[in-house]
């Protein structure tokens, strides 16, 4: 009787162990068999534009007046989307004009000569090696890209601002209205904002991503220079050897990435 | 003990709880049989021609959505746009400028099952319908 119940309890036991490995060994081998069709793969494209940090240089010295540089504005707004609103208080604007004095407002002083004093600055997002924006996004909406760009996620901001209260240099716009209503013309491949969205330059990061150089430094006629601080071969990085220039605001460390060639 | 437990107005309660379930029914038995029909989207001309979808039918049936949320983390955060379905053809991850420009009816494509299972995605704020445009 006792070893009886003894061989029962051992094949029962026994038993369990392989019932209980069977749905353990189906789900090993349906794992084993689904590497086996190709699964669907996502990539960069091939002629995406790779750098470590992507830099800007504004060569002044080649600029005389507005009109050298409106092209450059109409063109990023143009394929951006950039609403046009008469209420300055509404204004969008991902890259646009300044006078010296309030570019540099460390740096001005009564004696700034004539030609700098009354010169047009282009002035757009600086996409900062620190910047205060990224810090301070509750959502991380904004947030800095390996390559450096600093970068909108449209879809997570909420609209709150905290990021325009931190950009030292302006950069950013609040969509106050529908957009919509007041883009002239309508680039279908590239999305518009919505009403309750801060909006800047992206340093053109979906052309970057098929091989082409940013609208405004496409439309600049030399004037701006694009490429990788990071490679002492690139373009900007021998202009920077070359020719003394100056960055907005260096006391704050953010560490900006646009230059300006005086 | 006997127990004899009493309705007071029997008649006026029983009339009352008739009219209550009468009433709190009255949408199933009022509706009934006239269920809207399943929605039948559209497939455009050119989807057909295309063949195949960057998943399969079923799939896209159920988990598109999933599917765009992959597609805008990657896109937007990783910088990754090319998508490469099982079959080894490629795809540009963009909203516009792929799904629709095969789904060219965005009305009689998306809306009209988002129409039905009452859902407003909110894509379209931004994103570009190019037939509205026009």
């Amino acid at each position: 009787m006792k070893s009886s119940r003894r061989k029962f309890l051992k094949i029962a036991g026994v038993s369990a162990l392989g019932l209980g490995a069977k749905p353990v060994l189906d789900v090993l081998a349906a794992s084993g068999e689904h590497e086996e069709t190709s699964k669907p793969e996502i990539m960069k494209g091939k002629d995406a534009l790779i750098a470590k940090r992507w830099a800007m240089v504004v060569d002044t010295r080649k600029i005389e007046s507005e009109e050298d540089l409106k092209p450059m504005i109409e063109a990023c707004h143009k394929i951006h989307n950039v609403p046009e609103f008469e209420n300055k208080n509404h204004e969008i604007k991902w890259i646009w004009l300044e006078e010296f004095k309030h570019e540099f407002p460390t740096q001005e002083h009564e004696f700034v000569d004539e030609r700098v004093k009354h010169l047009p600055f282009l002035t757009l997002c600086n996409h900062c090696q620190n910047p205060a924006c990224v810090r301070v996004c509750p959502t991380k909406a904004t947030f800095k890209r390996e390559d450096g760009i600093v970068l909108m996620d449209f879809h997570r901001c909420i609209g709150c601002r905290f990021c325009m209260a931190a950009c030292p240099y302006g950069s950013r716009s609040f969509n106050f209205r529908d957009p919509r209503p007041f883009i002239k013309e309508t680039n279908p491949e590239f999305p518009t904002r919505t009403k309750g969205v801060v909006e800047k330059c992206n340093f053109c990061a979906e052309r970057l991503a098929v091989g082409r150089m940013p609208a405004c430094v496409e439309a600049s006629n030399g004037v701006l220079t694009f490429g990788d601080l990071d490679d002492p071969e690139s373009e900007v990085r021998k202009l920077l050897k070359a020719n003394y220039a100056i960055r907005r605001k260096p006391a704050l460390g953010a560490g900006p990435s646009v230059f300006y060639i005086i | 003990m006997p127990n004899k437990k009493k309705i007071y107005d029997k008649g006026a309660v029983l009339v009352g709880l008739c009219i209550f379930v009468i009433v709190i029914t009255f949408p199933f038995w009022f509706n009934f049989g006239n269920a809207a029909p399943a929605p039948e989207p559209k497939i455009s001309d050119k989807a057909k021609a295309a063949k195949e979808c960057v998943m399969p039918k079923e799939y896209m049936k159920m988990e598109h959505m999933q599917l765009l949320n992959e597609w805008r983390d990657t896109v937007v955060r990783d910088a990754k746009r090319i998508f490469v379905s099982s079959s080894g053809k490629e795809f540009n991850m963009s909203l516009t400028n792929t799904c629709l420009d095969c789904h060219v009816e965005k009305a009689e494509f998306c809306d009209k099952c988002h129409n039905y299972a009452s859902v407003t995605p909110y894509c379209w704020e931004c994103h570009i319908d190019p037939k509205e445009t026009k």
